[in-house]
């Protein structure tokens, strides 16, 4: 047993760390945050020529090749820099989709473009309020178009195609568009995490090709959330991480009542509280990495504990960072609100941390079922 | 990262598991074991649990880290948390060796000299001698360091006076490590020295502690005039405080190593098949699935961590502050637990009557020993100081009994 990541890993990380604090400082997401821009260009093709979107693609489509371990660190660096580009959308749902469903043709046509970082792709499937998968779809495919409304699309306006849940006769599919073809029209919509833009797409009869066996469509968003909220879970560590750090350094800098806040009880034990919670996410966060690397079954249950302790995690740390920081967190020229923003859009957009308590507890009395059996 | 064993700790695994399935019954894994903090001993378990740690020692089973000359196999850490993993699988007696394995035994490791070491070491490892830990006193518990138990040195010997209390096993125990303030004109942390006593001296009286469970695992004891030999002291004179932290280092290290593991949840799931919300199973309720699902990633959280621990002790790192997680995090969720498990049922909830209370009222036994465990070998409090300080690197309390002599130092007597 080691249940650690092994020394490259750890080299793998660092330089993406060592990348990141270059190219992506905070300030960096701060500005897409109060632009126009939906996501930082310079940033994105540093990822590209690092090759982090290539991680897990094969080397015959121009892919590293590597393991989920190694798209797990980069993915918590990515976290810890808030860094505002379009990872998430593209490779842990994007690319994962069509490793996971995509005929040789599709493979052929995304995979190698997608190593290269020359295409953004996203992953469509909330209608509306109150959604978590992919229950309620009224967006149609009829074997050659697609016709519905997708709200909200995570990237959708920075885009270049996208994975769509949508109902085929009576079940779901899983199908691929080009959202720069024609009956698509997208718009920005408002959210409150800009550095992570968020859009509304219409489909009239745009022209779409399906991705993996018609009808599968809730089969295969199943499990390419479990592998996404895997990686996503790590991300959210990460940024969790780094609003921790800040948080401690600035407790230990700020003084009132003659001492550093930081020697006060009940913000030392709130911190060590924290610090808990981030290591058990983490733990869990290094088990649904095993259960992906390994494709072992335990994933369906991995994921969850993942996916759950992580989104509480981040929020957490998130909300009493503004706390600790007292008046001036709650300011926009301090970075507080971009882990508060970040940590909420992060814990929902694969679905809520109360969907997703709710499905481990399905996957455990599933497990025990079978065990029974 | 690989979960799986490599084929060498396979190959250990097999091992283990012959010896202890050709000398032990496999234990109901439905049954989560007591979880009652501090039941008497009765003499009958006493030669149990000494027959099964000589059996092990015997076999070069027991203390296996330990090097080899003091009954140990030398084994990594690895093999050791292979070997925990698979005892817990057996009908085994409680364990009662764990304060002098587990705390007194590193402590003597480190601090001991090597005619000290020959005296205990052996007998500790194979269960003749067991050891108990006093430490703790009426007024000094979360400030152990204010301890008041005096060491007068008269002679070749020590004279020691004073009350310690919390005290494990002290009725049936042979040897104890204690601490004990040597100079009270010194500053607290200062003044302190730490002997081995022999608990069969004269002026050494044991009182039991009844618990609010009932039960009576702890003890007071009085000492009046009790003689310890000056080589019976560990390190210098006013050493105390360094030694004593070895102990608790260890003690935290093996408290922590023992929580986690999803315990429990599985327990919780049949209760709440078991007891009824308007008229359907609780578990079909969405607000119970949700609570079951907390307790059930806070527990699967503390035996990854575990693991990770595990993994660092493996690569030759040493046990750390981080340690204090696994109790912190577990004694709450417990506890979480407990209360929940009360709440499902219902009107019935304080029935421990196993006749009426599910799961033979386990969770009844829980809920009123769980309380202990929080406070026990550290509070949650001081474990928070002590990740907010050692690990996390914020500043220290601050101190208005340092560096002033100890009989300085205002009590609420004063």
């Amino acid at each position: 047993m080691n249940f650690d990541f092994s020394d490259d890993q750890k080299m793998l990380q660092q330089a993406a760390r060592d990348f990141l604090q270059e190219a992506s400082p905070l300030s960096v997401c701060r500005s897409v945050l109060e632009s126009q821009q939906l996501y930082s260009k310079p940033v994105w093709q540093g990822a590209a020529q690092l090759g982090w979107l290539g991680t897990v693609i094969p080397e015959e489509y121009g892919g590293a090749g590597f393991g989920y371990l190694e798209l797990a660190v980069i993915a918590e660096e990515v976290g810890r820099a808030l860094a505002p580009i379009p990872f998430a959308s593209t490779a842990y749902l994007a690319t994962e989709a069509i490793l996971l469903a995509g005929s040789s043709a599709q493979r052929q046509e995304f995979l190698p473009k997608l190593a290269a970082g020359e295409l953004v792709g996203t992953f469509a499937i909330a209608e509306r309020p109150g959604q978590n998968g992919v229950e309620g779809v009224t967006t149609a495919f009829d074997g050659t178009s697609l016709t519905g409304t997708k709200v909200p699309v995570l990237d959708g306006e920075a885009a270049d195609f996208a994975v769509v849940v949508a109902r085929e006769g009576g079940a779901t599919s899983l199908v691929l568009v080009d959202l720069n073809g024609d009956g698509v029209k997208r718009s920005g919509i408002e959210s409150f995490d800009p550095s992570r833009p968020l859009a509304r797409i219409e489909f009239a009869s745009a022209p779409a090709t399906r991705l993996g066996q018609s009808g599968a469509g809730a089969a295969l968003t199943e499990k390419l959330f479990d592998r996404a909220a895997v990686l996503l879970a790590f991300e959210q560590i990460g940024s969790a991480a780094r609003a921790f750090d800040i948080t401690r350094e600035y407790t230990l800098q700020r003084y009132a009542f003659g001492r550093p806040i930081a020697s006060f009880q009940s913000l030392k034990h709130r911190l060590a509280d924290l610090w808990c919670e981030i290591e058990l996410a983490r733990s869990n966060c290094y088990y649904g990495a095993w259960a992906l690397s390994n494709d072992d079954p335990e994933l369906a249950v991995a994921a969850c504990l993942a996916r759950v302790s992580a989104s509480q995690a981040f929020d957490n740390v998130a909300r009493d960072m503004i706390q600790m920081h007292g008046g001036v967190g709650y300011t926009w020229e301090f970075d507080c609100h971009l882990f508060y923003r970040r940590a909420k859009l992060l814990s929902s957009v694969i679905g809520t941390t109360a969907s997703w308590k709710d499905k481990l507890v399905n996957r455990i009395e599933a497990k025990e079922g079978a065990a029974a059996a | 990262m690989d979960f799986n064993d490599t084929p060498e700790e396979a190959e250990y695994r097999t091992q283990v598991r012959a010896w202890l399935d050709a000398n032990a019954e496999l234990r109901n894994p439905d049954d989560t074991g007591g979880g009652a903090l501090g039941e008497r001993i009765d003499d009958a378990t006493l030669a149990a649990c000494k027959a099964w740690q000589k059996k092990k020692s015997d076999a070069g089973w027991a203390c296996l880290r330990w090097p080899r000359q003091y009954g140990g196999r030398e084994a990594t850490s690895i093999q050791s948390v292979i070997w925990g993993q698979e005892e817990r699988r057996y009908k085994t007696p409680p364990d009662i060796f764990g304060i002098g394995i587990g705390m007194a035994g590193p402590t003597l490791m480190a601090h001991a000299t090597e005619a000290q070491k020959a005296t205990w070491l052996l007998k500790m490892c194979s269960g003749e001698e067991i050891w108990c830990q006093l430490f703790s006193e009426p007024g000094a518990g979360s400030d152990l360091a204010g301890l008041r138990t005096s060491a007068v040195r008269d002679g070749d010997d020590w004279m020691i006076n004073g009350q310690k209390i919390w005290t494990t096993g002290a009725q049936f125990c042979d040897w104890g490590i204690l601490v004990a303030r040597s100079d009270a004109n010194a500053a607290k942390h200062k003044g302190l020295t730490y002997f081995v006593v022999d608990m069969k001296s004269p002026g050494i009286e044991v009182r039991p502690i009844t618990q609010i469970n009932g039960g009576q695992g702890f003890n007071e004891v009085f000492f009046t005039d009790v003689r310890i030999p000056d080589e019976n002291r560990l390190e210098g004179v006013g050493d105390g405080w360094r030694v004593a932290l070895t102990t608790l280092m260890n003690e935290r290290a093996s408290i922590g190593a023992g929580s986690g593991g999803g315990g429990g949840v599985g327990d919780l799931l049949n209760l709440a098949r078991r007891c009824a919300i308007d008229g359907a199973p609780a578990l079909q309720d969405k607000a119970v699935r949700a609570r079951i699902a907390d307790f059930y990633v806070k527990s699967k959280g503390l035996q990854f961590t575990a693991a990770r621990t595990q993994s660092a002790l493996s690569q030759g790192k040493i046990p750390g502050p981080e340690a204090s997680l696994g109790k912190l995090v577990g004694g709450v969720l417990i506890q979480d637990m407990a209360e929940f498990a009360m709440e499902l049922q219902g009107m019935t909830a304080a029935v421990s009557d196993a006749s009426v209370a599910l799961n033979d009222g386990a969770w009844q036994d829980r809920y009123l020993s769980i309380p202990g465990l929080r406070i026990a070998g550290g509070t949650d409090e001081v474990l928070r100081n002590i990740i907010a300080e050692r690990v996390l690197g914020l500043p220290p309390e601050i101190r208005v009994d340092k560096n002033i002599p100890f009989k300085d130092v205002p009590t609420g007597a004063k």
